[in-house]
């Protein structure tokens, strides 16, 4: 059957063209028509510019004819187009009046908000033709790609690994190994390394399409300063061109989708982080490119008199409660759920998300509680960075309706304090490794709220976090003025880079302390990439910028640090056969199925005298396997002393139930390969009563 | 089973894609398997892709094959990263096939 409402009934320049529909909003193929449909509230008129790819000057301009506006929405089929070798855009007309919120200017041309593939910035680095007056350019998007049999995994989110990594520092340091450095292709290529590994979930630093050469600048040494890590979108619906090995041919989201689905395949799930708080058309002196130029109005938050909120500290806010604004969101999320069978989301300061149009903070955002909700993101994981960059901290408070995660901030500050050895923050140390009941008991939201982490692209590496006592940013050109200066870091005795091997050992163990709590912890571990191999910044902890060796892995530590990379592996591996160490929801800390112990029991260095001794600095816990049961099988008894205090110190070992025995998995006292053992393989204790425990030290111990 | 050879010209794109789509089809049709030929082939784009995994999809639902004879080093580069490899075997030349 043929469809009798695909006739052209208008012609404009040798173009065919028809009413076209309203929905869905974008370019999408019908039949051999293009249907172009764009929102505007305040827009009188709007212009559909086509180019032939690359072009400067455009080769026709279809004005939307009266009878082509429903509503608010500009809507045209145009027929026969050779979609693949055009590029389009929108002119839009409307009133030019700042203080009422106004910024349209028909001389400009503007990019598809819902633009699903990006030309303009095909290749990583190459200097734009600045004279170009369409800089960020909307195509046509082939959204057909054979899965096969391929879908969100939906592992459960208490099992997961996570791996926070940017696209670029994965593949273009030295030893990568990769063909394809920096690209969604080098790490398809990598990912027999993530399976070595072991972790089940990578995090990528935002994807979506952004310009690195906005804002970039020469350093202070003379090489170019990018806008590197890419928190700036420019569009919600495409991916970086630059990050695909094939952005020069426009494959970038064949390139992307054929990683996504490789990952799948060896059991990794796919989780973004997006930036949906505020966009690349900074503020008032900005650039057009698309947003402000579309509907200023609608897109951000502006104060009374038209200037924009800059809640993000970027420039702008986007108005994400703006009904409209707030579809195109859900629409976003939903676009890479269906169509890149994405796993989930990590929200950039998502604070902002719960602000009204007003800038004030709801109680019940409808953008959080429609995300919540939504059908089709019914089973992906939500996870926000839960404050912004205008003062709202909402860790442990962040609006979540039994379904959104947090990044748990205060684990990180209080482990890493833990550590280094702060006398003061014990009680809390406790909270964090129990799963953070103080934060996320209430509300039903459970463990599975909590993504714990000890470092993240923001801030110190691990290798730094004991190797550097203040931040070292002047690379960044701004006189080491940026960057956090909390870090709670300690360099074990000299600043940077050190050849002392009692320093260095001291060092790795330290960073194998770090992942040890991580890993035995309750809540989802997230690693950051290069962590398990040593890597540094050379204590640079705000690398935004930095485009080269200082941001980039150096994979030549995989060899020069192995007994890092053995230890992480291992504690992985350790986590992912341990039940016990990854409940849903908080522990009772008591034996309410009378199984003889309590599901969880803290210790000091006496057995069930979980008093504080030497600063505060030694404390130990215990988890019954028994509550970890599945299948009727239980899972091992599990019990880690951690000496934080500087002298080596004797715990006394809680007895085990009949049969059972206590075996050594780890400790980080002892130098490499007696570190850590294969998870099963554990080392059967001649004292059963005691251990001692090295200054600055974690054993972890399986009572089976 | 009987094999055709179908040789491709300089590029395929959404200039002849269409037409060359038919041309394959037109063959499987007549219950073939098609040798698609590339050895002068430089440039494949996403249509040109999509007519060779269309065209292997049709010849796979009638038991046929689609063999790639002198795919370039960057086609095939192209494909393995995009997840187009995958489905095609590759060979040398057209007698290699037969």
């Amino acid at each position: 059957m043929q469809r009798v409402d695909l006739f052209p009934t208008h012609e404009f320049g040798g173009y065919k063209l028809r009413a076209g529909r309203p929905y869905p909003f974008g370019a999408t193929v019908i039949g051999n028509a293009v249907n172009f449909s764009i929102y505007s509230r305040y827009a009188t008129d709007c212009t559909l510019v086509l180019f032939h790819n690359h072009d400067k000057t455009p080769f026709l301009e279809i004005p939307f004819f009266k009878e082509f506006r429903l509503g608010n929405v500009f809507s045209m089929m145009v027929f026969d187009l050779d979609y693949e070798n055009i590029e389009y855009g929108y002119r839009m007309d409307g009133p030019f009046d700042p203080q009422h919120g106004h910024r349209f200017d028909k001389t400009k041309i503007l990019m598809d908000p819902y633009a699903k593939l990006i030309a303009g910035r095909d290749v990583w680095g190459k200097e734009p033709d600045w004279v170009n007056n369409y800089q960020y350019r909307s195509r046509v998007v082939f959204d057909d790609f054979d899965w096969e049999n391929d879908l969100p995994l939906e592992t459960p989110v208490n099992d997961l690994v996570i791996y926070e990594m940017h696209v670029r520092n994965f593949t273009c340091g030295a030893n990568s190994g990769v063909k394809h450095p920096g690209t969604f292709a080098g790490i398809a290529e990598r990912i027999p390394y993530l399976k070595k590994l072991g972790v089940n979930c990578i995090e990528l630093m935002p994807i979506h399409e952004f310009d690195e050469f906005e804002n970039s600048r020469p350093a202070p040494d003379g090489h170019t300063l990018y806008n590197f890590w890419g928190y700036s979108n420019v569009g919600f619906f495409a991916p970086k061109a630059a990050y695909a090995s094939t952005g020069k041919y426009s494959m970038q989201v064949d390139e992307l989708k054929n990683l996504i689905k490789r990952l799948h395949a060896e059991g990794i799930e796919v989780i973004l982080d997006v930036v949906f708080n505020h966009t690349a058309e900074g503020n008032e002196n900005g650039p057009y490119i698309s947003y402000r130029g579309i509907d200023n109005k609608t897109y951000y938050m502006l104060t009374q008199d038209g200037y924009y909120f800059n809640f993000s500290g970027c420039g702008n806010t986007l108005n994400c409660n703006n009904p409209n604004v707030r579809d195109m969101i859900v629409e976003s999320l939903r676009y890479w759920v269906t169509d890149y069978h994405v796993d989930g989301f990590r929200f950039d300061l998502a604070a902002i998300l719960g602000r009204d149009q007003n800038g004030y903070p709801m109680a019940n955002p409808p953008l959080l509680e429609s995300l919540a909700h939504d059908p089709i993101l019914g089973k992906t994981k939500l996870i926000a960075e839960a404050w912004d960059a205008g003062g709202l901290y909402q860790v442990g408070s962040f609006p979540s309706w039994g379904r959104w995660a947090e990044w748990n901030g205060k684990f990180r500050d209080a482990v890493r304090r833990f550590v280094k050895g702060d006398e003061h923050v014990l009680d809390d140390v406790k909270e964090r490794i129990t799963g953070s009941a103080d934060l996320y008991a209430s509300a039903n939201r459970g463990i599975k709220a909590s993504v714990n982490f000890v470092t993240a692209h923001d801030g110190f590496t691990m290798m730094d976090l004991v190797s550097y006592n203040g931040k070292h940013n002047e690379a960044n050109g701004e006189g080491n003025r940026d960057g956090d200066d909390n870090n709670n870091s300690w360099n074990c005795g000299w600043e940077g880079e050190s050849t002392d091997v009692g320093t260095n050992f001291l060092r790795h163990k330290q960073i194998k302390n770090f992942i040890s709590i991580l890993m035995t912890s309750q809540g989802i571990p997230m690693v950051l990439s290069g962590d398990e191999v040593g890597n540094t910044q050379y204590g640079n902890n705000n690398a935004y910028c930095q485009d080269n060796e200082i941001s980039w892995i150096d994979w030549t530590n995989l060899e020069k640090n192995a007994d890092l990379f053995n230890y992480f592996q291992k504690i992985i591996k350790f986590r992912r056969s341990h039940r016990a160490l990854r409940y849903e929801y908080h522990l009772g800390h008591s034996d309410w199925r009378n199984l003889g112990m309590p599901d969880f029991s803290w210790h000091g260095v006496k057995a069930w005298q979980p008093w504080n001794t030497y600063n505060n600095l030694t404390q130990a816990f215990m988890l019954n396997g028994r509550y970890a049961d599945s299948d009727g099988k239980p899972d091992d008894f599990i019990y880690v002393a951690m000496n934080m205090h500087w002298d080596m110190h004797g715990f006394e070992l809680p007895q085990l139930p009949d049969g059972l025995k206590w075996h050594v998995f780890a400790n980080t006292g002892m130098a490499a390969p007696d570190d850590i053992c294969e998870p099963g393989s554990e080392i059967l204790l001649d004292n059963q009563w005691e251990v001692l425990v090295e200054g600055r030290s974690i054993m972890i111990l399986v009572g089976k | 089973m009987a094999n055709e050879v179908y040789k491709m010209g300089a590029a395929l794109d959404s200039s002849n894609a269409s037409d060359i789509q038919k041309e394959i089809l037109a063959v499987l049709d007549q219950e073939k398997s098609v040798i698609l030929d590339m050895s002068n082939c430089k440039y494949v784009s996403s249509a040109g892709l999509r007519v060779m995994l269309y065209s292997y999809k049709v010849a796979a639902a009638k038991g046929n094959k689609v063999y790639l004879v002198g795919v370039s080093d960057e086609v095939r580069d192209v494909m393995s990263m995009t997840g187009f490899e995958k489905f095609f075997e590759f060979f040398n030349s057209v007698d290699e096939v037969k």
